[in-house]
């Protein structure tokens, strides 16, 4: 098993990303994710400076559109996926912490 | 018959589309609980888009180049009222409120879409093993896996199911399952084909490509796909390729290099197969013998692609699939307070590698990891840039094999996914840099299953894509 | 001897509440305000406040599977023309992602700004000159609505809450200012000040009451002298200009105890509670804030030209502080009252009226007094100048320039004619000193006081001789002909 990640990383990681995980498969994830991060080694070794990131392959910029109102989508269509609709609305259980 | 026959035969009123439909409905209906191309198969929707085909060709009106052509849909494009679900279960039943804008291009093309193909979830996987409704196989061996992610389409257009058929590539999910399966498969140029409408795995790296059994039916479908859409702000505009066009150009005159790399040469990456590099040598000499001058070329960022690669594709997964929460579609497990329901919802909904990718996706962005993942992944990606940039100096295309063996068996790589991942390793790069690839299908390996050969080409040169394969097609080894 | 007090009490400045002695407080506020578009940020459907709920919604702004955003083009030139107003660098600037979960945000993502902002290092110069930093001004999407049912509608208590998403994707730039308030009626003035260039350049119709503009406070307090910043913390909630006082007010005091009594704030976000008037804290959060962001890949970088920013420049139409500056400047007028014309948007006709040749004092004094209505579309400067010059020559008397102004404002139209069709006519001199003569004989203790007495008993009897005439003339004699009249007469 790799160090790169441990066992509580994997819980923490999990919580952000809303995953309930069970004990063997945070032992599972710390293992496997460690393989995969010891893979990358290749590249947390690498010096890049002052290369600069690319996060789009493309370099487009200033695509906009006009301010312009279009038709909305028919609620009902909408609603008719949700699971629980009420009142034109979605319904959540309560919401328990701060809106960021 | 091939797509450009059916649609000759449909528009001169040779032949009617609903019994061109019909023919390969019975194909399906034949044999797809053995392949499991197919997740739904949207037979009535079919026969009345099939029979507004016949009537525009009864009233004298243009049903479009792909009239009467069936066609497969990878099912992460949204098609209204029909169900759309990722092969997820967090999907399951979900009926998007509108059309993708490929599905759209599509129908206006005169194309049948008979059905929505299997894949991994998400299209997070190289063999569609990790779908919520089963592995789809191999129509040349059933005991192994198509390729991945896009399987269910390469399946369905190798089985004869749909002369065509739409896949999505983020790490190679066209180009890999067309290698295993023996088509052609296509990804253009990022921005060449309209992201709207796909759902999202990783949005700088996905690509809707083409599916069909030859080069000439492919570029036909990339031809109606390709163009801008307002709709997607990372579409190119101005560019409208044609590639059926360019397929009778040959190669002579062209220069070719072989990316050293990715096909045996000197630092090349392990776990290619002696006979995949032997099929790959041989598409070089063909080249050469069409007139081609070839080169031996060095992109040494290529290997670093892998790693790359599963930073950032996970990193925007982790985000992209955020919304399946539960609250506005999709599955909803019931909890006392909504993040407790978002928890659940997610936990029950999602298979272990998708899973397994939003982690690994949300780590590499979390604090104090984001510059020694997520940041030096995308400077990766400017290495690989300048390297390719560097390498399309010297030559017009690249070639390597599109994937590192030839079809694995079923259940072989499930259980250690980094022996899944280090199938995409030839066609990562082309991801990372968003240039157009294409894999050709040339011999057979020494299981007797089928070898693709990749051409790559600069961004913007999708054309020359075709028009190499069309040589290398035509070259051919035994299929 | 001047009477300090008085001037002090009727003066519009309220006062500063005083906080203990030897602490300072600090207060950087961030400010949201919806952009006045037609269309949300990334999609087409209305931005629109009150409609039925879930009417104003899409794939793209419910996030649905497979939609992609395409940035507003007319977002951003607001986003910049704000840009510019507020003094900032308007740079090549990028969308990103902040990632948290929340049922009101469709995608679990906000589609924001981070490390690179369309609008930076700007400042705010409020009335009385002091220089507020501007950190940046960012764009980014709105959220949907909850509306929490059970448990008196607060989010705590709720037993379920019902998702509207008609507001998610409504264009909003977030205002970060630096935290160089020390005072409340800074933090105030900054937010007024805000406020008026919002209307000014058309950004935004900037109502706090309808949520078009939210302020958020970063409040913290140290011991005077010092330069270091403690622990702050956000105050949300605050509805009012009003409120934001009264918070920050609070919170200070609030921090101040705790240091006092060798305790510490914890960095936390709070909420103003407008009926028990203080500041209450939110529940903890989950998660500690790690929002893991990055460049948002489905949309591209915004790169304005030179050009792009020269032409918002040259659109820039004049902002309230140059505007009460030309307007003090062509009247004299105090302060308060400059103030109050520029932010009914009333200088432009002032200036004008005062072009064509008007009293430059009627004419805050008209408009001041009389001018305080949503809509004077129909009173035209030459009207305005043509009634102050009746005034000024006593062809009216102040009481009919009010009345006629009443008229204008309604129906428009000629001051002159007005008055005709009223029946005003000048009040003939003679006519009012025969009036006055009789006046001062059938008063004459009144008179001696008018004549002898102190300041105040003079004052006191002038009023009641111009009250006299004013009554029997029904309010047509001339003020200042009247004084005159008397003041001749005394000596």
């Amino acid at each position: 098993m790799s160090e790169r990640i441990s066992r509580a990383d994997v819980v923490h990681v999990a919580r952000l990303a809303r995953l309930r995980l069970d004990d063997d498969e945070i032992d599972l994830f710390t293992g496997q994710l460690g393989d995969i991060l010891a893979h990358a080694a290749d590249i947390e070794a690498l010096d890049v400076g002052d290369i600069p990131p690319t996060s789009h392959p493309l370099p487009l910029v200033n695509v906009m559109r006009a301010d312009v109102v279009t038709p909305s989508v028919d609620r009902d269509e909408v609603l008719a996926q949700a699971p629980a609709p009420e009142d034109g609305r979605f319904r959540v259980p309560p919401v328990l912490g701060e809106e960021p | 018959m091939t797509a450009r026959d059916i649609a000759a035969a449909v528009r001169s009123g040779d032949r009617s589309a609903v019994a061109v439909l019909e023919e390969h409905l019975d194909r399906i209906a034949a044999r797809d609980e053995e392949l499991h191309a197919f997740n739904l198969v949207t037979a009535d929707a079919a026969r009345a888009e099939a029979e507004a085909v016949d009537a525009a060709v009864a009233a004298g009106a243009d049903p479009g180049p792909l009239a009467g052509v069936p066609i497969a849909l990878k099912d992460n494009m949204c098609t209204r009222g029909i169900p759309t679900t990722c092969s997820s279960k967090i999907l399951e039943g979900w009926c998007p409120p509108y059309d993708a804008t490929v599905v759209r291009r599509l129908r206006a093309a005169g194309a049948i879409a008979v059905g929505k193909t299997n894949l991994d979830e998400f299209a997070m996987g190289s063999s569609t093993e990790n779908s919520a409704n089963g592995p789809t196989r191999n129509p040349h061996d059933t005991s192994r896996v198509p390729g991945g992610s896009s399987g269910g389409t390469a399946a369905s257009v190798a089985a004869g199911f749909t002369p065509l058929g739409i896949g999505s590539d983020t790490g190679g999910s066209i180009r890999q399952p067309a290698a295993f399966c023996g088509v052609v498969g296509m990804k253009p140029t990022y921005g060449a084909v309209s992201r709207y409408g796909l759902i999202a795995f990783a949005s700088s790296l996905d690509q809707i490509g083409p599916f069909a059994q030859d080069v000439a039916d492919a570029a036909a479908l990339f031809d109606v796909i390709a163009g801008h859409d307002p709709l997607d702000s990372t579409s190119i505009v101005d560019f409208e390729p044609v590639a059926s066009d360019a397929l009778g150009r040959g190669v002579d005159g062209l220069r070719i290099g072989v990316v050293r790399e990715l096909s045996g040469g000197e630092g090349t990456v392990e776990g290619l197969s002696p006979d995949v590099l032997a099929r790959t040598q041989e598409a070089v000499v063909a080249l050469e013998a069409a007139g081609a001058t070839i080169e031996d070329i060095s992109v040494p960022s290529a290997t670093l692609g892998l790693s790359a690669y599963y930073l950032v594709a996970p990193a925007e997964a982790s985000s992209n699939l955020a919304r399946y929460d539960g609250v506005r579609y999709g599955l909803r497990v019931d909890a006392p307070t909504t993040g407790e329901m978002n928890t659940a919802s997610r936990t029950a909904g999602f298979g272990p590698e998708v899973k397994r990718r939003i982690m690994l996706g949300t780590y590499a962005l979390s604090a104090g990891y984001y510059d020694a993942f997520y940041g030096k992944a995308l400077k990766v990606r400017t290495m690989m840039l300048r390297d390719f940039a560097a390498a399309y100096e010297k030559v017009d295309v690249l070639i390597t094999p599109t994937a590192p063996t030839t079809a694995f068996p079923l259940g072989e790589r499930t259980a250690d996914p980094m022996t899944m991942y280090v199938n995409d390793v030839c066609t990562i790069p082309s991801n990372l840099t968003g240039h157009p690839g294409i894999s050709v299908p040339f011999g057979v390996g020494d299981d007797g299953l089928p070898v693709g050969v990749q051409v790559l080409a600069p961004a913007l040169d999708d054309v020359l894509t075709f028009q190499v394969a069309a040589v290398l097609e035509a070259a051919g080894g035994p299929r | 001897m001047t009477d300090f007090s008085a001037a002090a009490a009727t003066d519009a400045t309220p006062i500063e509440p005083t906080l203990p002695d030897g602490w300072e407080l600090v207060v950087g506020l961030e400010v949201h305000v919806e952009l006045d578009t037609a269309s949300k940020l990334f999609c087409g459907c209305a931005n629109q406040f009150g409609s039925e709920p879930n009417t104003n919604i899409c794939p793209i702004c419910l996030g649905l599977p497979g939609s992609l955003p395409v940035m507003n083009e007319r977002a951003v030139e607001l986003a910049m023309t704000l840009g510019r107003a507020l003094d900032c660098d308007v740079r090549r600037s990028v969308m990103a992602r902040k990632n948290y979960f929340y049922p009101d945000m469709p995608k679990d993502f906000q589609t924001t700004q981070y490390d690179q902002p369309t609008n930076s290092d700007g400042r705010l110069v409020l009335g009385d000159g002091f220089v507020v930093g501007v950190e940046r001004a960012h764009i980014e999407e709105d959220t949907g609505k909850s509306t929490h049912i059970g448990g008196g509608g607060r989010i705590s208590d709720a037993q379920y809450s019902l998702v509207d998403y008609n507001r998610a994707g409504v264009p909003l730039v977030e205002i970060v200012s630096r935290p160089d308030m020390r005072t409340i009626e800074h933090a105030k003035a900054y937010v007024e000040e805000l406020r008026e260039i919002l209307i000014a350049t058309g950004v935004s119709d900037a109502r706090m009451e309808e949520g078009s503009m939210r302020v958020d406070a970063n409040v913290s307090v140290r011991p005077h002298g010092s330069d270091e910043l403690r622990t702050r913390c956000e105050i949300k909630n605050i509805n009012s200009v009003r409120s934001l006082g009264r918070a920050i007010e609070y919170e200070a005091r609030r921090h101040i105890d705790l240091w006092t009594s060798g305790s510490a704030p914890d960095q936390e976000t709070r909420h103003w509670d407008e009926e028990g008037g203080r500041t209450l804290p939110g529940r903890k959060k989950e998660d500690a804030d790690d929002y893991r962001y990055f460049q948002e890949p489905d949309l591209v970088p915004l790169d304005p030209a030179p050009e792009t920013v020269a032409a918002i420049d040259a659109a820039m139409p004049p902002l309230p502080s140059a505007r009460r500056a030309a307007l003090a400047d062509a009247t004299g007028a105090d302060p308060a009252s400059v103030a109050l014309l520029v932010g009914r948007g009333q200088d432009e006709l002032a200036l004008a009226a005062i072009a064509a040749g008007a009293d430059a004092d009627k004419v805050v004094v008209r408009l001041v007094n009389d001018l305080a209505v949503d809509d004077w579309s129909k009173v035209t400067a030459t009207a305005l100048a043509e009634l102050v010059e009746m005034e000024s020559s006593g062809a009216i008397s102040a009481t009919q320039a009010k009345q006629i102004l009443a008229d204008m404002t309604e129906r428009g139209g000629d001051p002159a004619i007005l008055a005709a069709a009223r029946g005003f006519e000048a009040m003939d001199t003679d006519e009012l000193e025969t009036l006055l003569d009789g006046l001062i004989a059938d008063n004459p203790d009144e008179w001696a006081r008018f004549t002898s007495g102190d300041d105040a008993d003079h004052k006191k009897m002038q009023g009641f001789f111009t009250g006299q005439i004013m009554k029997a003339t029904r309010g047509q004699a001339d003020g200042k002909t009247v004084a005159r009249l008397l003041a001749q007469r005394s000596t």
